[in-house]
């Protein structure tokens, strides 16, 4: 037996580690993109490993579409307060305000592609030439092709029939003036090793990955939460029920699993056992064959 | 935490790649590791199935769950390198899946080069091809510590041994003039999973491991470099913070070798010495390092080290040059300029250099080398020199996969060109 070896959660953080230092040390203006979901959180605990003792070198970016959880927000303030971090929020409302991006009407109206509009947005007027997603190859086939270094075009776009080779552990991060690039350090871990990392580290998490009761309803087999701007088809009617997020988004796109997991434990148990994608549950990715590869090259997340 | 749920957090991982063209079964086996494997979930599968139909294909294609982009399922082809994650109770695995036609170099070399293991198909009809030629060039040149050939469409032979020998001694003819230093055998049928998570019945006189079994008991924790010590330095850690004022630590990731407080280190290009004081990993402070950990390494002495520099230990030897033997994949469809001007990057170190020389081209399909024409085109793989603005602190490729790899990126497009090799 070998003893200089390490197993594969501590392999998969060493792996992130070296690509949030990799871009600390290529780019100026770097950003963390912050949702408040599970894998934001451990990709910014990833980074105060990476960085210790010194402070987390660049800000978080949340862009909020005014439809969030609360307490996904409160988490959010919370995790910055007790680690010194410091996230810029952007809301998707202005973008509405100023008529940069119109809302959707209708039922399965959501403004998860509105997002993609605050977001170059905001990204020209920080002037950040790097910015890094919580994206993980596992979740999504037009994920499966990304890079962790993934370079976007003067319009924020991606082109994944001409990206450049990635080899070993040499990432190239050049670039020319108003071009930038979407980092995902966390790109080779599955759902299953976020949540036994999560395990393993003791991170902390919003209350909405665990059970708890809420009114829900069910719309093309998916459980949704209410909310004022939830508008109820004919047929539809609110139940109160046991519940919890397997992945949480924007409240309209984010299914609601039925669940009595109120552990790190049962959770991993639940994952082990499902049969079901996490993405299952989004009405995002539903839309098509190829929505997340629409709207990644649009510059989505 | 008991039981299953334990064991997961102590799995190692397995880095695999596989290589073959659109005939030779590979989605197929893909698919049938996933399935069985439990990997594939039901809405993935409803979803492949609806798109099977769509398509027009009368079985549930599983090349569509790895063929990602709208224009891949549309033209049925894979472009580009696609990861795919499975676990077993033993290992978690990573597939680098590669297309065996289009750009195949350029995808092969990129899934390789982080790879433990290649699996190599062989269809049991066709035997040893200009592609498995082609494939096990690729294993051996970017050194992937172990080969598997797999010989597939046993079922399509009737499940005859001398078919199977046929192919292993032609194949070990192939493998005597390549460097691969671990290379197994199996026969299987992908489609029926013969040999593949189960023990076929169907060939009894073959007593090997099974796929899986190669697959979940492989050694693979000797195939980082552990004797040399080699740590270059990729961020310096200066919090100037009231708590930590004069706290200087050197971050990286070490890529050879191990490390432990108390050794005595010697920082490049500098030449300095001084005494290893800790080694930090967030809040823990560790007595050793080895490869592939991220640590922080704080020292003794106040020394000036930068983005760029290589720790080794104080009585260690490592190349240092500014005229540099490679092997090189070239990327881009603008070919190799003779006498021209690229970045190169080797770890964390970065400089420009110029093409001195370019000795011979390969040809991957024969094997052989040709020193007549020396352009070198996109997915050409050749040998060549250049010389570097200022000198470079590496091993040879064979001995460290990490300190011995660069990649030249084109200093007006800023695309990486070339993927190298040092000799």
């Amino acid at each position: 037996m070998n003893k200089y070896q390490i197993k594969h959660l501590r392999e998969l953080e060493a792996e992130s580690i070296f690509v949030l230092r990799e871009v600390a040390a290529q780019f100026e203006r770097p950003v963390m993109l912050f949702s408040g979901g599970k894998d934001s959180i451990i990709m910014y605990h990833l980074a105060l490993k990476a960085f210790y003792p010194a402070k987390v070198p660049f800000p978080l970016l949340h862009i909020d579409t005014g439809h969030n959880f609360q307490e996904t927000l409160d988490f959010r303030d919370w995790l910055m307060e007790s680690t010194g971090g410091k996230c810029i929020v952007r809301l998707v409302q202005d973008s509405i305000d100023k008529g940069r991006a119109v809302e959707e009407k209708g039922f399965s109206a959501s403004r998860n592609k509105l997002q993609t509009v605050t977001l170059l947005d905001a990204l020209e007027e920080l002037k950040c030439d790097a910015a890094m997603g919580g994206g993980r190859r596992d979740e999504e086939k037009a994920r499966a092709k990304e890079r962790f270094f993934s370079h976007r075009d003067e319009f924020g776009q991606w082109d994944p029939k001409n990206q450049r080779p990635e080899l070993w552990n040499l990432f190239n991060g050049k670039k020319n003036m108003g071009e930038h690039f979407r980092v995902f350090p966390i790109s080779n871990w599955t759902e299953m090793d976020v949540w036994q990392y999560i395990y393993l580290e003791n991170i902390a998490l919003p209350n909405l990955y665990f059970t708890h009761k809420r009114e829900v309803f069910e719309r093309d087999g998916v459980l949704m939460a209410k909310a004022p701007f939830m508008q109820l088809k004919p047929g539809e009617q609110y139940k109160e029920m046991d519940v919890r997020c397997r992945t949480i988004g924007d409240i309209t796109c984010t299914g609601l699993t039925l669940s009595s997991a109120n552990s790190l434990e049962d959770i991993i148990q639940e994952v082990a056992a499902t049969r079901t994608t996490e993405r299952g549950g989004r009405a995002d990715d539903k839309r098509s064959e190829s929505a997340m590869e629409d709207r990644k090259r649009e510059g989505y997340f | 935490m008991s039981g299953k749920n334990s064991g997961y957090l102590d799995m190692e991982l397995l880095r695999f790649t596989t290589a073959g063209s659109v005939d030779d079964g590979k989605s197929t086996l893909i698919g049938r590791l996933l399935y069985d494997s439990k990997a594939i979930f039901e809405d993935q599968m409803e979803a492949i199935e609806r798109a099977s139909e769509r398509i027009g294909n009368e079985e549930v294609n599983l090349a569509l769950l790895t063929d990602g982009l709208r224009a891949e399922r549309e033209q049925g082809i894979t472009i580009d390198v696609a990861y795919r994650y499975f676990a077993t109770p033993k290992r978690k695995f990573i597939i680098a899946d590669t297309p065996g036609h289009i750009q195949y170099t350029r995808n092969m070399v990129t899934g390789a080069s982080t790879a433990n293991v290649a699996l190599i198909l062989v269809d049991a009809r066709q035997g040893v091809l200009e592609q498995t030629l082609r494939h096990s060039y690729i294993a051996s040149l970017l050194q992937i510590p172990h080969v598997i050939i797999c010989i597939n469409k046993m079922d399509l032979v009737e499940y005859k041994e001398e078919v199977f020998e046929k192919i292993k001694c032609d194949m070990e003819g192939v493998a005597s003039k390549l460097s691969v230093q671990d290379i197994r055998y199996v026969p299987i049928s992908a489609l029926n999973g013969d040999n593949v998570v189960d023990r076929s019945q169907n060939m009894d006189w073959y007593d090997g491991p099974t796929l899986l079994y190669l697959l979940e008991n492989i050694h693979i924790s000797s195939d980082l470099n552990h004797e040399d010590f080699r740590f270059p330095v990729q961020f310096v850690i200066r919090p100037q913070s009231k708590e930590w004022p004069d706290y200087r630590g050197y971050a990286g990731r070490v890529a050879g070798g191990a490390i432990a407080v108390g050794d005595a280190v010697k920082v490049l290009p500098s030449g300095f010495t001084s005494k290893v004081k800790s080694i930090d990993l967030y809040k823990d402070t560790l007595n050793e390092a080895f490869a592939p950990q991220s640590v922080t390494i704080t020292l003794e002495d106040d020394i000036d080290i930068s983005r760029g520099d290589m720790l080794i230990k104080d009585n260690d030897h490592i190349i240092v040059g500014q005229d540099v033997d490679m092997m090189i994949c070239w990327f881009n469809e603008r070919n190799l300029m003779p006498r021209g001007k690229y970045v190169i990057r080797h770890t964390s170190a970065e400089a420009r250099c110029m093409v001195t020389n370019v000795e011979y081209k390969m040809n991957i399909n024969t094997l052989e080398k040709n020193e007549d024409d020396r352009t070198v085109t996109m997915n050409d793989i050749a040998r060549i020199t250049v010389r570097t603005t200022k000198p470079l602190y590496f091993d040879s490729y064979k001995r460290n996969r990490i300190t011995g790899s660069i990649i030249l990126i084109d200093e007006g497009t800023n695309e990486t060109v070339a993927a190298g090799m040092i000799i």
